[in-house]
C-alpha cells in the first residue's frame, strides 16, 4: 500500500472527490496556481481547470460567505482557510449562515461545505499561526468539527466530510502534514513514509464521521486525545510505562460517547489533552460528559492537560505545547489519586 | 512646542430633527426622462454619471417620458399596481395583527413597494434573490401564497418554516427566494457565491443581492464587491436607499461618499441610481441590469432612492428620531399612487376602479388571514410541535442531540 504525508493524504481526497462529482470545487487563497500554502491543492487547478479550483481574494468572509452561496445553488465547496487563525473574520458566515440555513430554511436550502483550516502550533508561528479553535466550532449548532491525526484518517475523513451533506470544520494540524510527531521536538520527525499510519490506500474510501478510534489499548487510564495531542499521549505513555488505553476522538461533534464511556468505565480513570487553551476549552465538554456519565466507575478526578490560558507565544512555544512531560505527570497524578 | 490646534471630532446629522421643517432640498432630484439609457455592453467609466443622477420615467405629469420609458404594456403595469397594493394590505393587517397580539414581530413595505414589485418581474424563473426583511413585493409579485406568508408570520401549524424564523424571515427556494437571515450583509456576498457558481456550471440563471443603505457598511458589503467584480458574477447588486436604518440616517453609513451607487465604481462595477418610487424606472433599470448579467458581461450595482414611510419595525417608533411630516415632504412621492395615476393618465385606470380594486384585494387579504389564523397564532391555535425544534439542525439526527430531545420529554 503506498505512503503519504498528510499533505498529500488530503491532495489525494480531493482529487478523488473532484473526480467524482463535478460538483465538488476548491478555492481560497493560494490554493490555484500555486497550489496552497502548505501544497495540499499543488495540481488541483491544472487536472481540473479554474472553474473546479482557483484562488480566491484575502477575504475570509468573502470566501465562506461565496460558499455558501455556491452550496445553496449545489455545488459542494471544499474551501482553505490559509491558517485556522484567519478564520476569524469569516465566523459570522460560517455560525450564523452556514451552520444555520438547513434549519432556519426547513430544509429548503442547505450549505453543503467543507471548511478546511491547518489548526494549532508547533511550527513556530507565533500566535497568529498557531491557534486550535475547535471549541469555537463545538458550541455551534449544527456544525460538524472534524480532526484528524494521519494521514490514513485524513483522507478518509475529509472524503466523508466532502459527502456529507451539512458544513464540516475540518482541522488539520499543521504540525503533522509531514511527519506524527512525539511533542520532542528537539528530536528529528520520524516521516510518514516510515509510519504504518502513512499508508494510505489509493482511490476511494470513507472513515466515518462521528466516530472515534482506539489507537492504544489500556487498562489503568482512558487518555482521550485528538490531532497532535494523540501522539504525545503515545509517547507520555512509552516514558511512563502507564498502561493507557488512548482514544483519538477523530470527531469532536457529533462525539462519540459511547466509545469513551465504555473505556472510562473500563479504566476507572481519564485524562483529557488539547492543545487549545484550557478555560471553556473542549476539554471542559469531555470532562463534563465523563463525570456524567462515568462518575460512579472513577477512582480519581479527571484531569485535563491543555495550552495555558495565554495567546500562543513564540519564543516560548515549548513552555506553551503540551508536551509529553506534562501529560506524563497528569498520568501519574491520577494513579496516584 | 507643538503649535497645533486641538483637533475636532465630525459625526454627520441629518438635515432636521422631530420639531423642525422637513427639507430635502439638498437632494438633487433628476428630471423624470433625462437620464441617457446606455447599451448594456457600454464600459463602466462611460457610465459614471448614473452614479449620482437619478433615473426617472415618471413625470408630475403622471407622464412616462425619456429613454427608460415604453417597456411595459398595459396590463403589465395594471399588475404592478395590483402588486403594491396586494402589499401595502397585506402590510396593513399583518401591522395590525402584530398590534393585537397575534404575533411578536413584523415589518413592512409603506413607501417602498415598488422597488421589490418591479424587480420581481424583470426576472425569470429560476433567478435567486437573497433579499432582506423589506422585499416581500418579491414573493407577491411571484406569486408565492400570501397564506403561507402569513402562517410564517404567526409560526403556526402550518409555518413552512416550522416556527424557527422571526416573522417575515421567509425562504422560499421555488420562488427565487433565499432563506432571510437575521444577520445584516451576510447574504450580500452569498448572492455573488450564488452566481459565481451558476457561471461555474455554464447555467444560465442570475442572482441577485439585497442590502439597506444602513448595512452597506458591513465588512461583507465589500466582499460581495470585491467577488462580483473579480470573477465578473452575474449578479444584480441593490441597495435600498430608504434613508434611515433605524434611527440612524443614511449619511451616517454613506460618510463622504457621494452616493451609495458611487462605492460600486472603485470595483469597476456599472453603477446606477433610480428612482425607487417609480414602478417604471424600477423595471427598466432592473431588465437593463439583469440583461447585463444574463448576457455574461458581469455585476450591476443599483441604489434605489426611496423613502421609508413607516416605522423600521413593530419595535421602532421614528416619531423619536425624525419629524412626523417628513415623509410628506418626501420629495420621490409615493409609489401607488403615482403608477396609478399614470395609468388613470393613460386611460387604462379610473378612481373608481380603483377604489373598487382596493376592496377587493383587501378582501383577499382578510381572507387569507382569516384562514391562516384558523391554523394558529403566535400564541393559540396550533403550533409546530417542540419535537419539530429538534429536527434539520443536521440532515440525520446526530446522537447527542437525540439523547437532549429524549431529556426534553418530546
Amino acid at each position: 500500500m503506498p505512503r503519504r504525508t498528510m499533505v498529500e493524504a488530503i491532495r489525494d481526497a480531493l482529487d478523488v472527490c473532484m473526480q467524482r462529482d463535478e460538483n465538488v470545487v476548491v478555492f481560497g487563497e493560494d490554493v490555484g496556481y500555486f497550489g496552497g500554502v502548505f501544497r495540499c491543492t499543488q495540481g488541483l487547478q491544472q487536472k481540473f481547470g479554474t472553474s473546479r479550483c482557483f484562488d480566491a481574494p484575502i477575504s475570509e468572509s468573502g470566501i465562506v460567505g461565496a460558499a455558501v452561496g455556491m452550496a445553496a445553488y449545489g455545488l459542494r465547496p471544499c474551501v482553505e482557510i490559509q491558517f485556522a487563525d484567519y478564520m476569524y473574520p469569516a465566523y459570522d458566515q460560517i455560525v450564523s449562515e452556514a451552520a444555520r440555513l438547513r434549519y432556519r430554511s426547513n430544509g429548503q436550502f442547505t450549505a453543503p461545505l467543507v471548511l478546511r483550516m491547518p489548526t494549532g502550533g508547533g511550527i513556530f508561528g507565533g500566535q497568529t499561526h498557531s491557534q486550535s479553535p475547535e471549541a469555537l466550532f463545538t458550541h455551534v449548532s449544527g456544525l460538524t468539527t472534524v480532526v484528524p491525526s494521519n494521514p490514513y484518517d485524513a483522507k478518509g475523513l475529509l472524503i466523508a466530510s466532502i459527502e456529507d451533506n451539512d458544513p464540516v470544520i475540518f482541522l488539520e494540524p499543521k504540525r503533522l502534514y509531514n511527519g506524527p510527531f512525539d511533542g520532542h521536538h528537539e528530536r528529528p520527525v520520524m516521516p510518514w513514509a516510515r509510519h504504518p499510519q502513512g499508508e494510505v490506500p489509493d482511490g476511494h474510501y470513507t472513515v466515518p464521521l462521528g466516530k472515534a478510534a482506539v489507537r492504544r489499548e489500556g487498562n489503568a487510564v482512558t487518555v482521550l486525545a485528538y490531532g497532535t495531542m494523540v501522539f504525545v499521549a503515545e509517547t507520555a505513555a512509552a516514558e511512563t510505562g502507564i498502561d493507557a488505553e488512548i482514544i483519538d476522538l477523530r470527531t469532536l461533534v457529533p462525539y462519540d460517547l459511547e466509545t469513551i464511556v465504555a473505556s472510562v468505565k473500563k479504566t476507572g480513570r481519564c485524562v483529557i489533552v488539547h492543545e487549545a487553551t484550557l478555560t471553556s476549552g473542549f476539554g471542559a465538554e469531555l470532562s463534563a460528559l465523563v463525570q456524567e456519565n462515568c462518575f460512579y466507575h472513577l477512582e480519581a478526578p479527571v484531569v485535563r492537560v491543555a495550552g495555558w490560558d495565554t495567546p500562543y507565544p513564540h519564543a516560548q512555544e515549548w513552555d506553551y505545547f503540551p508536551g509529553p512531560a506534562r501529560v506524563g505527570r497528569a498520568l501519574k497524578s491520577v494513579m496516584e489519586a | 512646542m507643538s503649535s497645533a490646534r486641538p483637533l475636532s471630532f465630525h459625526v454627520p446629522e441629518p438635515a432636521v430633527r422631530p420639531g423642525g421643517t422637513p427639507d430635502f432640498s439638498d437632494v438633487p432630484i433628476s428630471r423624470a426622462g433625462e437620464v441617457r439609457r446606455p447599451d448594456v455592453d457600454v464600459a463602466p467609466e462611460e457610465i459614471r454619471d448614473l452614479a449620482f443622477a437619478i433615473i426617472r420615467v415618471l413625470n408630475r405629469d403622471s407622464e412616462a417620458v425619456g429613454p427608460w420609458a415604453g417597456l411595459l404594456s398595459d396590463s403589465e403595469l395594471l399588475e404592478g399596481l395590483r402588486h403594491m397594493m396586494t402589499l401595502r394590505a397585506f402590510d396593513a393587517r399583518m401591522q395590525m395583527a402584530q398590534r393585537q397580539g397575534k404575533t411578536s414581530f413584523y415589518m413592512q413595505h409603506m413607501g417602498e413597494e415598488a422597488v421589490s414589485c418591479a424587480f420581481r418581474k424583470a426576472l425569470e424563473p429560476g433567478d435567486m434573490n437573497f433579499p432582506t426583511y423589506r422585499q416581500a413585493g418579491l414573493l407577491i409579485a411571484g406569486g408565492y401564497p400570501m397564506l403561507d406568508m402569513m402562517c410564517q408570520i404567526y409560526s403556526n401549524a402550518l409555518d413552512p418554516l416550522k416556527g424557527r424564523q422571526l416573522p417575515v424571515l421567509y425562504s422560499a427556494r421555488e420562488h427565487g427566494f433565499f432563506s432571510v437571515s437575521g444577520n445584516l450583509a451576510t447574504q450580500y456576498i452569498q448572492a455573488v457565491g450564488w452566481a459565481m457558481a451558476s457561471a461555474m456550471k455554464r447555467d444560465t440563471r442570475i442572482a441577485a443581492g439585497w442590502i439597506g443603505d444602513g448595512s452597506t457598511a458591513e465588512s461583507d458589503f465589500h466582499a460581495a464587491l470585491v467577488f462580483a467584480s473579480t470573477y465578473k458574477a452575474p449578479v444584480v447588486l441593490n441597495i435600498v436607499n430608504n434613508q434611515w436604518a433605524i434611527s440612524t440616517f443614511q449619511g451616517i453609513a454613506r460618510g463622504g461618499s457621494g452616493t451609495f451607487a458611487a462605492r460600486g465604481l472603485g470595483f469597476g462595477i456599472p453603477s446606477l441610481r433610480v428612482d425607487g418610487n417609480d414602478y417604471l424606472a424600477v423595471h427598466a433599470v432592473a431588465r437593463w441590469a439583469i440583461e447585463r448579467a444574463r448576457r455574461n458581461l458581469g455585476p450591476t450595482l443599483i441604489e434605489y432612492v426611496t423613502y421609508r414611510v413607516g416605522a423600521h419595525s413593530t419595535s421602532d417608533d421614528p416619531s423619536v428620531y425624525r419629524p412626523k411630516t417628513e415623509s410628506d415632504a418626501w420629495p420621490l412621492g409615493d409609489p401607488v399612487l403615482r403608477l396609478k395615476n399614470h395609468l388613470i393618465r393613460r386611460g387604462a385606470w379610473s378612481e373608481e376602479r380603483h377604489k373598487q380594486a382596493e376592496a377587493e384585494i383587501m378582501a383577499s387579504v382578510i381572507a387569507a388571514q382569516k384562514e391562516a389564523e384558523s391554523h394558529g397564532t403566535l400564541h393559540t391555535g396550533p403550533h409546530p410541535s417542540a419535537r419539530d425544534m429538534f429536527e434539520g439542525v443536521f440532515e440525520e439526527m446526530p446522537p447527542h442531540l437525540r439523547r437532549q430531545r429524549q431529556q426534553g420529554g418530546v
